[in-house]
């Protein structure tokens, strides 16, 4: 247990020392809330949808959460280039609490975030329709983290270099993000875009913190909940997988 | 005789079809200061990987300090500490916080963490610099560092995987007079590997030479003089190993036999 923790400290510890990475993570949700919420929003408002912000600010929480879980895993491929993996895999731990410890504190930086977008978005006019329901919602928003970051891991085991986990983002952390309900209710897009959006995981969790949060929902929060769970073991089983495989 | 801390045999390493390790034996006592040479891609790296759990052996049997290597490795782990060959700090964190993350990682005892840290720190002369960053470290701090951390668990043998690479004379100096101190003092084994072989002649009590993943000479330097009819232990090594270059870049085997293997199906 004080492996894990003294892990997971570190994780936090290098979190908090770099205020740039601070703000970087939260520049580009403040940008979409500006542009999308503002800009589209007067739009959404005359096609007789209602608040657009309302809708939009759990995409924009999954948004940043999705990004800093998956992104997180540079920290493991800096561990493996620049040898501090090496330190830790030599050491009389097993790699299970040297993964599951550093996911978590990946983690627990990708809920913290959640967090502040949230209450930025509560400065930016946002306001929760159950003031109740915003418990639950962060607990599906615990679940989101560590399944993404563990997903991170995962990726960031599988690669070698940097160039490569840059077309990870290209190839996949995009298209979760814009092929979801993040951005655009689901009911009046063509089928296709429809068909690939039920199809991604990522349209589940934000169809959960909707529901949570702001009382909308595509697929109701049973379904979400079931997709959630078995992403989240699907992710931890693949990060554990992979990282059982490195080879230094 | 004593039991030797480290005992190799028939110890092998395949990767695919390229087999780095071939069938090597060798004994370390204990306290002793053993060298390990041999030019790049020899099978170096890949010996001192499978001695400290990074890799696992394709054949032949392995232990140190009374454990087997790859049954009970969590033992054997706590039996050595290594300074490997790349930097393997935390460069985001202060020194002292790399120590304790050691310390917490080979479970140290509380009590004696605080006590051990700053005795070590202030052998290697850190303790002025313990709360600064890693990343403001010049190389011969990081090395002090990465020497004293490999300490920390009270380690019966101590990995020197090159070492001394781009150090300064005066750092040469300085960390060869504490490694043969605590050999000494403590009775440690210290296995070091080196391209430089003055080192070799200076420090080690016994070298070992490996060539195409055979150990191809073992002894005293004046032993590994005798037997190849040369004066100096550079010139039995030249004798030993040849004169012509390698290609094979010794940093990664494994990943460069992953990558021969990939390119090969490619063809």
């Amino acid at each position: 247990m004080r492996v894990m923790f003294v892990l997971w400290l570190r994780q936090v510890r290098r979190y908090w020392r770099s205020g740039s990475r601070l703000l970087g993570s939260i520049g580009q949700p403040i940008l979409l809330l500006l542009a999308l919420g503002y800009g589209i929003g007067a739009i959404y408002r005359r096609a007789g949808e209602g608040n657009y912000l309302e809708f939009l600010v759990p995409g924009i929480i999954t948004q940043t959460v999705l990004l800093s879980g998956i992104f997180w895993g540079i920290i493991i491929l800096q561990d493996k280039r620049f040898g501090f993996l090496a330190e830790m895999l030599v050491a009389p731990v097993s790699r299970i609490k040297i993964l599951l410890g550093s996911a978590v504190g990946g983690a627990t930086i990708s809920i913290f975030q959640g967090i502040l977008v949230f209450i930025i978005s509560i400065l930016f006019g946002f306001r929760p329709h159950d003031w109740l329901a915003v418990v639950p919602a962060f607990l599906v928003l615990v679940l989101m983290c560590v399944a993404l970051t563990s997903f991170g891991a995962g990726m960031a085991s599988m690669v070698d270099d940097f160039q490569g986990f840059q077309g990870i983002n290209n190839l996949l952390v995009m298209p979760l993000f814009f092929l979801s309900s993040a951005l655009y209710p689901l009911n009046h897009v063509p089928t296709a875009l429809r068909i690939i959006s039920t199809y991604n995981p990522v349209s589940y969790m934000v169809d959960a913190l909707r529901y949570l949060l702001s009382g909308q929902t595509d697929f109701g929060l049973q379904k979400d909940l079931i997709v959630m769970a078995i992403t989240f073991v699907a992710c931890l089983y693949f990060a554990v997988n992979r990282f059982n495989r490195i080879q230094m | 005789m004593a039991e030797p801390i480290i005992a190799a045999r028939g110890l092998t390493k395949r990767f695919g079809k390229i087999v780095a390790v071939d069938d090597i034996n060798f004994d370390v006592k204990k306290g002793e200061i053993f060298a390990f040479l041999g030019p790049n891609g020899a099978g170096k790296s890949t010996t001192i990987k499978m001695l400290t759990t990074m890799l696992r052996p394709t054949g032949g049997s392995l232990m140190m300090a009374g454990h087997d290597v790859t049954k009970e490795r969590d033992s054997a782990r706590k039996s050595f500490g290594i300074v490997f060959q790349d930097p393997s700090l935390d460069e985001e964190l202060s020194a002292y916080e790399n120590m304790e993350l050691h310390a917490i990682l080979y479970s140290v005892p509380k009590a004696r963490q605080q006590e051990r840290i700053q005795e070590l720190l202030e052998l290697v002369e850190l303790w002025q610099r313990k709360d600064s960053m890693v990343k403001t470290f010049s190389g011969g701090m990081r090395r002090r560092l990465e020497i004293a951390r490999g300490l920390l668990h009270e380690p019966q043998v101590l990995f020197l995987d090159e070492p001394t690479l781009g150090l300064d004379t005066q750092t040469r100096n300085l960390m060869w007079n504490y490694v043969k101190r605590l050999s000494h003092e403590k009775d440690m084994t210290i296995f070091f590997t080196t391209h430089y072989l003055d080192e070799a002649e200076a420090v080690a009590e016994r070298i070992a030479v490996i060539d195409h993943g055979k150990i191809v000479a073992l002894g005293t330097t004046a032993q590994l003089c005798k037997q190849t009819k040369t004066k100096t232990l550079e010139g039995a090594y030249l004798q030993l190993t040849g004169t012509t270059l390698r290609d094979e870049s010794g940093d990664n085997n494994a990943l460069n036999a992953k990558m021969a293997i990939r390119n090969r199906r490619l063809r």
